[in-house]
């Protein structure tokens, strides 16, 4: 089997963004994935999102774990730096990177398995740090890369390809997110990118924790009938609460639709993001009716998708320990090891 | 939205850009394959069967393909096609045992008045056919204006040769030296069908003073270059006017540099954008050190006692209207001498019957054209055909031999008692090229080389020798990389929406985005505002499939596509395939079915 590169030839008009980079300067190499899995999809938004906030690819790390999901930093952002961690560990080592450079942008992508199953307590431990990043979970409900074994989102009485039942609950990592301290919640469908695109725009955009969970359809193990996880079911069960839109700063905003419809929500970087609402009585503000919303119509069997919710006051870990703001490599040596009189100097401080 | 109607042939035959636009509608990425692959005969012979003339076609075709060529629109120069097919020519060894066999006779006798390419490709298909064909020359060669106007440092005299060759040796008798002076008489003697193929063999006059005077040192261009070519003009001034802005006075120029003309100039009424010239002509003119001197109206011939002195010229400026017609107005400025030994005038080219008696029963329209229908050639005397220049004016080979096939189709019928205007329909063929996940029997990587230029001979040698030839064609290292240049149009993106489960993949990967899964649109207007990418090539269709389970459509903008494969290769359930589009064009003979074809066997059926 040959994977031939995406040929270099583009649309003669592709536009270039602010840095003079067009959209294909943001992809990495060909995937290896199965045609048609959903991750592909996200990865492409992923770069359509990096490429409209006119990133500079070499001022993003994308961190992931292992499984299919965790593979496709590979697919995009090839300029960008990257770390293919062990197993469910993505979170502890995208934690210990900011705490050492926070002027990077932080992107991790994780898989159900990986973030849901082995490394659970990695993802819990890092939202409830405040870590300033956007982790993205493509979610299948399967294990993809280990051939379709049932994951922990994988709902109950979902049926795998063999036709056997999953008996076990789900772990709405949604409604974990939230209240672990996640400052930006999100869900999403990784075969509409007219919501996702914007999602992932103003996740990256946002301080502080922002966790996208993507419904990811696993083509190969997991989009039959009797699935929760296949293209039809989730277009079938799709109740979206809201799209958006991403406005930089610069940008002025026209609110170009009936009053109620529209919300303005503007985040730290100066950015804005203009919701247009589906469900007018949806507060993206109110964290404790979100996670109501959100479990009232899951016991429906509905997949609520959108942004969910947003504090746009948030902090992140380095606001909650005080570090400095210059990042360690920016550090001469005297100001990384002061020497033992400095220790002593502490030491005695605290005695 | 309607889906698509793909069954109809001419929707995937307009996606091959370059054969929709080549007149004879030649499978040109079938013989780039070919070339590519090393298999240069069958190149060849998929051109013989098409265009007859690979070699000549190979040097000299005005190339209708390149600038349709879709390469030219996603990157900056299209596949340098007529190169490649002179490749094909030059390296294809013997093909004498690729060529098919006449039928037996069968009873009908046909004439054709002038061997140009238009009679030589009547008298191929029907000859093949069975017919006994007689073509009539006025001049000692066969070959029409092909051997007598394009000089043979662009055309060598060989290649001529050997292509009428494979035609006279299916039967076809060519009378050299037999002008035919009478309509009637030719009549009178009995053919089953007369084809008219005589071209458009008179050279436009120059109407300014004094040009009568200093006659003998004005010539008419096309006049010129037959007696050049001819051998009996062998020298000319040093200081030589061509005017005219067409191929002939770019052949003209060239001519006099290598005849003794050292400050030889081209002297023309319009811009230099504007001129007929194709830009290769031009560009390889000022390559011999020849001026393009644009914006002159000639004025009068200057002369002394009747020896040409030069001539004066009118400086003028391009005016255009609010319609964008375009007006030469004089700028006032004092008019221009330029001085001259010889005048050649290559201002234009007309038709002339001279030997057509007015009341034979074939009717000419106001402008001296034969009244015919378009589709079958045929004049207001029935047994009467016109093609090639004589039949709408002057255009050029590969028109020429188009016109040749539908005469012949139509002659044949007319033989047999058919009804002319039924026209035989065109038939497709698609065949799936998928041969494994990620396998096509093409090459579908897409090259990101430019267009390689075709090596020249030394300039110094080719203008001391109006023989040698000045282009020397790619060598097979170079054909091939050019050839991979090709995107393979004619390997068509076929979408099975009944299939697809919209999982964007293909949308994702198309490096040039142009699919979109869209909401319904009133009409192709609104459509083409909504897709992913710009699509504003409104010559180029939109492939529309409605029939998704989401209610959406598939829309793809065919402008742009470089039929890579990958929309297929990542589609999961085999809603996009690849598949080659065959054109079955109809010829008197189905040379598909002969011998010419026989020798593929594998890769890329033919
Ligand atoms: C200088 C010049 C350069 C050209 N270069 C190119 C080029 O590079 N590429 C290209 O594609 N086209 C070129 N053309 C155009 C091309 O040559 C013609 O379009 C083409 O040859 C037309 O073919 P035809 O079969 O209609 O007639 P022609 O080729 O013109 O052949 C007609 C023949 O009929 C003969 N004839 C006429 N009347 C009679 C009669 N009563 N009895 C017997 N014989 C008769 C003529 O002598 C002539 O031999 C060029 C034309 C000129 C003038
Ligand atoms: C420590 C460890 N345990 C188990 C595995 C086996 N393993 C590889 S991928 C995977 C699950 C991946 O599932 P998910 O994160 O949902 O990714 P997907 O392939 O579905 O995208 C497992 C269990 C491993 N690689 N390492
Ligand atoms: S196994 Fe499933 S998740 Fe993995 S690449 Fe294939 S379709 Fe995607
Ligand atoms: S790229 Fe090849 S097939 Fe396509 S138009 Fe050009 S020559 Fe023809
Ligand atoms: S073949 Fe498919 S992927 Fe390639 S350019 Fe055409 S539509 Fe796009
Ligand atoms: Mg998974």
């Amino acid at each position: 089997m040959t994977y031939l590169p995406k040929p270099k030839l583009h649309h003669p008009e592709l536009p270039k963004n602010d840095l003079g980079y067009t959209r294909r300067d943001y992809e990495g190499s060909i995937s290896t994935l199965c045609a048609g899995c959903g991750h592909d999809s996200i990865s492409a938004a992923i770069i359509h999102a990096c490429y409209e906030l006119a990133l500079p690819p070499h001022r993003i790390a994308k961190l992931s774990g292992i499984g299919c999901s965790s593979k496709t930093p590979t697919y995009f952002l090839g300029a960008s730096h990257g770390f293919n961690s062990v197993h469910g560990r993505m979170p502890s080592v995208l934690t210990g990177a900011a705490a050492a450079n926070r002027d990077l942008i932080y992107l991790g992508v994780s898989g159900d398995g990986d973030s849901a199953s082995i490394g659970l307590g990695q993802f819990a431990h890092a939202m409830r740090r405040g870590v300033n990043m956007t982790y993205i979970v493509e979610n299948n409900g399967v294990y993809g890369l280990t051939k379709g074994q049932f994951s922990a989102t994988a709902d109950r009485g979902a049926k795998n390809k063999k036709g056997a039942t999953n008996q076990d609950a789900p772990i709405d990592m949604i409604s974990m997110a939230m209240l672990l301290g996640a400052s930006f919640v999100g869900r999403s469908f990784s075969g509409d990118k007219t919501q996702l695109v914007p999602l992932i725009k103003a996740a990256l955009a946002h301080k502080g924790p922002a966790f996208i969970d993507v419904i990811s359809p696993c083509v190969t193990f997991n989009n039959h009938e009797g699935s929760t996880k296949s293209y039809d079911y989730v277009r079938e069960h799709n109740e979206a609460v809201n799209f958006l839109d991403v406005i930089l700063g610069r940008q002025e905003i026209t609110v170009d639709y009936s009053p109620g419809s529209v919300e303005v929500v503007r985040q730290h970087d100066g950015s804005l993001i203009k919701l247009r609402k589906i469900n007018s009585e949806y507060d993206v503000n109110d964290k404790i009716a979100a996670m109501e919303y959100v479990q009232k119509h899951q016991s429906k069997g509905e997949i609520v998708t959108g942004l969910l919710y947003v504090d746009s006051d948030s902090q992140d870990m380095h606001d909650h320990l005080g570090t400095s703001s210059t990042p360690l490599n920016a550090m001469d040596d005297a100001a990384l090891v002061p020497g033992s009189a400095a220790l002593a100097k502490l030491n005695a401080s605290l005695r | 939205m309607e889906s698509s109607d793909i069954r109809n042939p001419d929707y995937f035959h307009k996606v091959v850009d370059c054969q929709y636009a080549c007149p004879a509608h030649t499978p040109v990425p079938e013989y780039i394959r070919q070339i590519a692959a090393g298999r240069y005969a069958d190149a060849y012979m998929v051109n013989w069967r098409s265009n007859l003339f690979p070699g000549i076609l190979g040097r000299v075709c005005d190339r209708p393909c390149e600038p349709a060529c879709r390469r030219g629109r996603v990157e900056e120069e299209p596949v340098a096609i007529c190169r490649l097919k002179r490749v094909a020519a030059d390296n294809k060894g013997d093909v004498l045992s690729m060529m098919p066999e006449p039928a037996a006779f069968n009873g009908k006798t046909i004439a054709c008045v002038g061997a140009g390419p238009a009679s030589l490709a009547v008298a191929r298909d029907l000859a093949l056919a069975g017919y006994k064909v007689v073509v009539f020359d006025g001049n000692a060669e066969a070959g029409g204006f092909v051997r007598q106007q394009i000089p043979k440092f662009r055309l060598p005299n060989e290649v001529i040769d050997e292509e009428v060759g494979y035609i006279t040796r299916l039967g076809v008798e060519i009378r050299t030296n037999s002008y035919i002076t009478s309509m009637r008489a030719l009549l009178a003697e009995g053919f089953d069908a007369i084809f008219v193929g005589s071209g458009a063999p008179r050279g436009r006059e120059l109407d300014a003073p004094g040009r009568w005077e200093a006659a003998a040192n004005i010539h008419i261009g096309i006049d010129w270059l037959a007696s050049v070519s001819f051998g009996h003009t062998k020298s000319v001034g040093k200081r030589v006017i061509v005017l005219g802005g067409g191929n002939t006075a770019m052949d003209c120029c060239r001519s006099a540099r290598r005849l003794g003309g050292e400050d030889v100039k081209v002297i023309v009424r319009s811009g230099y954008e504007e001129m007929k010239a194709s830009p290769w002509e031009k560009e390889d003119a000022i390559k011999e050190d020849i001026p393009i001197i644009n914006m002159r109206v000639p004025k009068n011939v200057v002369h002394e006692d009747g020896k040409l002195v030069g001539m004066n010229f009118e400086i003028v400026r391009a005016v255009y209207d609010d319609k964008g017609r375009r007006s030469l107005v004089p700028t006032g400025e004092p008019d221009e001498f330029h001085a001259a030994d010889d005048i050649i005038v290559a201002i234009g080219q007309e038709n002339s019957f001279p030997w057509i008696e007015p009341d034979c029963g074939i009717t000419f329209d106001r402008w001296g054209l034969p009244r015919l229908n378009p589709d079958t050639l045929q004049s207001t005397l029935p047994q009467v055909f016109f093609g090639g220049d004589a039949a709408f004016g002057p255009k050029n080979v590969i028109w020429a031999v188009a016109h040749g096939h539908q005469a012949a189709i139509s002659i044949d019928k007319f033989c047999q008692g058919e009804d002319v205007t039924e026209r035989p329909p065109l038939g497709i063929t698609l065949v799936s090229q998928k041969m494994g996940i990620h396998e096509w029997s093409y090459d579908n990587a897409v090259s990101i080389d430019l267009r390689f230029k075709v090596p020249h001979a030394e300039k110094d040698v080719v203008l001391r020798d109006i023989y040698a030839e000045v282009e020397l064609g790619f060598d097979r290292e170079m054909a091939f990389k050019e050839a991979q240049r090709c995107l393979n149009c004619d390997v068509e993106t076929v979408f099975a929406p009944k299939l697809c489960i919209e999982c964007d993949a293909c949308v994702d990967i198309c490096p040039v985005d142009c699919l979109t899964f869209t909401t319904d649109a009133e009409s192709e207007a609104d459509l083409r505002l909504k897709l992913n990418a710009p699509a504003r090539n409104l010559e180029q269709a939109l492939y529309v499939a409605t029939g998704l389970k989401t209610g959406n459509i598939m829309v793809k903008d065919e402008d742009v596509c470089l039929h890579c494969g990958m929309c297929a290769e990542r589609c999961p359930t085999g809603a996009w395939d690849m598949q080659t589009f065959l054109l079955d064009q109809p010829q008197v003979v189905d040379l598909k079915q002969k011998k010419c074809q026989g020798a593929h066997s594998h890769g890329v059926p033919a």
